[in-house]
């Protein structure tokens, strides 16, 4: 094994490896996009409270957290395609992913709307603001501190779930390392370049979290104080953090 | 219960140039309830216009109510409010149109927590009213003025005593150019030191000739800066008098009872 330092660099620059990285952060960034927006779109739903809407986002909810993401990706591929809806195996993820992200994104979205307090959308509307104003001025900006944290571990979740794309024949990095590991049984090589990509994605998400809460709080304010957290923290206290 | 019929006239000194000022406010039978509970019950008041009420009474008697349902945060059940000569009890799709005009201050300040002084003052000028930018700053600045704390215009809410949030909060009403300032018992949040530095500017508008409707248990503000004294218990109006009959102790006996009790 000890030419296994230069493989696993041959690896990290080659050009199967670095088109598989560049699908798999594709797929993470369209789909927390999509998700995002339909989750922001289902929390202002609910926040509008129509009945005929309730049923349906109730509907949505049940079905995409209900069931595994697996199952949607491979459902989206390999039924609908039945029903003469056929997408590529890209779309067929991102698709799925976003559905799916879009589920867990409405619920931080709504938490983080009901966390700005009752008082602050009275004082909105007592200056003669109209419903949606007081949630675009004011509502919103801040819902969007307390979100952030726990979107940015969305993020995290995305770049790992996105792993599972891999069973429809997307080429992402799982599935390149997979074949090219297979074509020569060099394993650990293959396996540790797509760690490295991996890894370099997952802290670049980290900075650029860090750096997102610092813009939208830009104060080192009582609120900046308890929600600044170093590096170490943000990992270790990955799962945990879920946010105000 | 005789306090109902006070005509419109009476409820200001004879004699006072006010008591010939028209009306901002015309409120006659209003009634609201919560559910199955009547807040409001039969409500008469009238304001006019330039002059200072003050809205006293025990907790829960429904003070709060009355304020927003002159600001139309709250729909009324029933009874007529005639802001403005207009009738505005039965709007409710265009509320917002109405609370253009009448602003307000609340116990617990509610400034936007994301924007500075500054920007919350310029929030609605710019966004409802379609004030530019610049104009908007400016003016903030000269409202940040009048309340006396210039300097504090790029601080953000949780940088700023209380006494220095509610005098942002009123620059903040007062950016909209309102014709009624209503206030929730703006003071009540506040440590003793800083009542004083938000009556006084609450004065001062009063003197002004801002209308000005005030919730509160400050009784030496009241007696300073109201025209009117409206003393209100169980979602009923029980007395409403000029200033100097209401403390001269020739009120009800429950007006008597509730100013005994916040006195001592
Ligand atoms: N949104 C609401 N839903 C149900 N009941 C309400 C609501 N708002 C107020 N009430 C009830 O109406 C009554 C009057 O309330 P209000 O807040 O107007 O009293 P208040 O005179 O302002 O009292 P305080 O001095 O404590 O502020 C209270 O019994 C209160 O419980
Ligand atoms: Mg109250």
């Amino acid at each position: 094994m000890f030419d296994s330092p230069d493989l696993i660099l041959d690896y990290l620059v080659s050009a199967s490896f670095l088109h598989a990285a560049g699908m798999t952060l594709m797929i993470t960034l369209v789909s927390m996009a999509w998700g995002m927006l339909i989750g922001l779109l289902i929390a202002l739903g609910q926040e509008w409270n129509r009945p005929g809407l309730n049923v349906l986002i109730v509907a949505y909810l049940w079905l995409f957290r209900g069931t595994p993401v697996l199952f949607q990706i491979i459902f989206i591929f390999n039924v609908l395609p039945a029903m003469g809806i056929l997408f590529s195996g890209f779309t067929s993820a991102v698709l799925a992913l976003a559905l799916n992200e879009a589920a867990y994104i409405a619920e931080i979205f709504r938490s983080g709307i009901e966390a700005v307090g009752k008082g602050q959308r009275t004082a909105g509307r007592s200056l003669g603001m109209k419903n949606w104003q007081v949630m675009r001025h004011i509502v919103l900006p801040q819902a969007l501190r307390t979100v952030i944290p726990p979107i940015g571990n969305q993020f995290l979740g995305m770049l790992k779930l996105s792993a599972l794309v891999s069973v429809i024949g997307v080429e992402d990095l799982l599935l390149t390392a997979n074949q090219t590991a297979s074509a020569n049984f060099r394993y650990f090589e293959a396996l540790t370049a797509a760690g490295v990509f991996y890894l370099a994605m997952t802290t670049l998400f980290m900075f650029g979290q860090s750096w997102l809460e610092r813009k939208v709080n830009p104060r080192r304010g009582n609120a900046g104080a308890t929600k600044g957290k170093s590096l170490t923290q943000r990992l270790l206290g990955m799962t945990a953090n879920t946010g105000a | 219960m005789t306090h109902a019929a006070t005509a419109p006239a009476t409820t200001v000194p004879p004699g006072s140039a006010k008591a010939s000022a028209p009306l901002l406010y015309q409120v006659r039978s209003l009634y609201k309830s919560f559910g199955t509970f009547q807040a409001l019950k039969s409500i008469d008041l009238t304001v006019p216009t330039g002059s200072t009420t003050v809205l006293i009474g025990p907790s829960g008697s429904g003070k709060s109510t009355l304020l927003r349902c002159l600001n139309l945060l709250e729909p009324i059940n029933e009874g007529s409010i005639l802001f403005n000569n207009q009738e505005i009890g039965t709007v409710v799709r265009d509320a917002y149109r109405i609370r253009r005009q009448v602003a307000m201050v609340f116990q617990n300040f509610e400034l936007f927590q994301h924007l500075s002084a500054v920007e919350n003052i310029m929030l609605a000028p710019m966004k409802v009213k379609g004030v530019p930018r610049l104009e908007a700053h400016d003016r903030a600045l000269a409202l940040l003025e009048k309340v006396r704390i210039p300097d504090k215009a790029d601080s953000y809410p949780d940088e700023l005593s209380g006494g220095q949030q509610q005098r942002v909060a009123i620059a903040r009403a007062l950016a909209m150019d309102p014709m009624a300032m209503l206030y929730d018992e703006p003071t009540s949040a506040l440590d003793p030191e800083m009542i004083r530095e938000v009556l006084d500017v609450m004065t001062e508008l009063s003197q002004g000739g801002m209308t000005s409707i005030c919730v509160t248990h400050e009784l030496a503000f009241a007696r300073r800066a109201a025209d009117q004294i409206v003393f209100m218990e169980q979602g009923e109006v029980v007395e409403a008098r000029p200033t100097e009959q209401f403390f001269s102790g020739t009120g009800s006996p429950r007006t008597r009872a509730f100013l005994d009790q916040i006195l001592h």
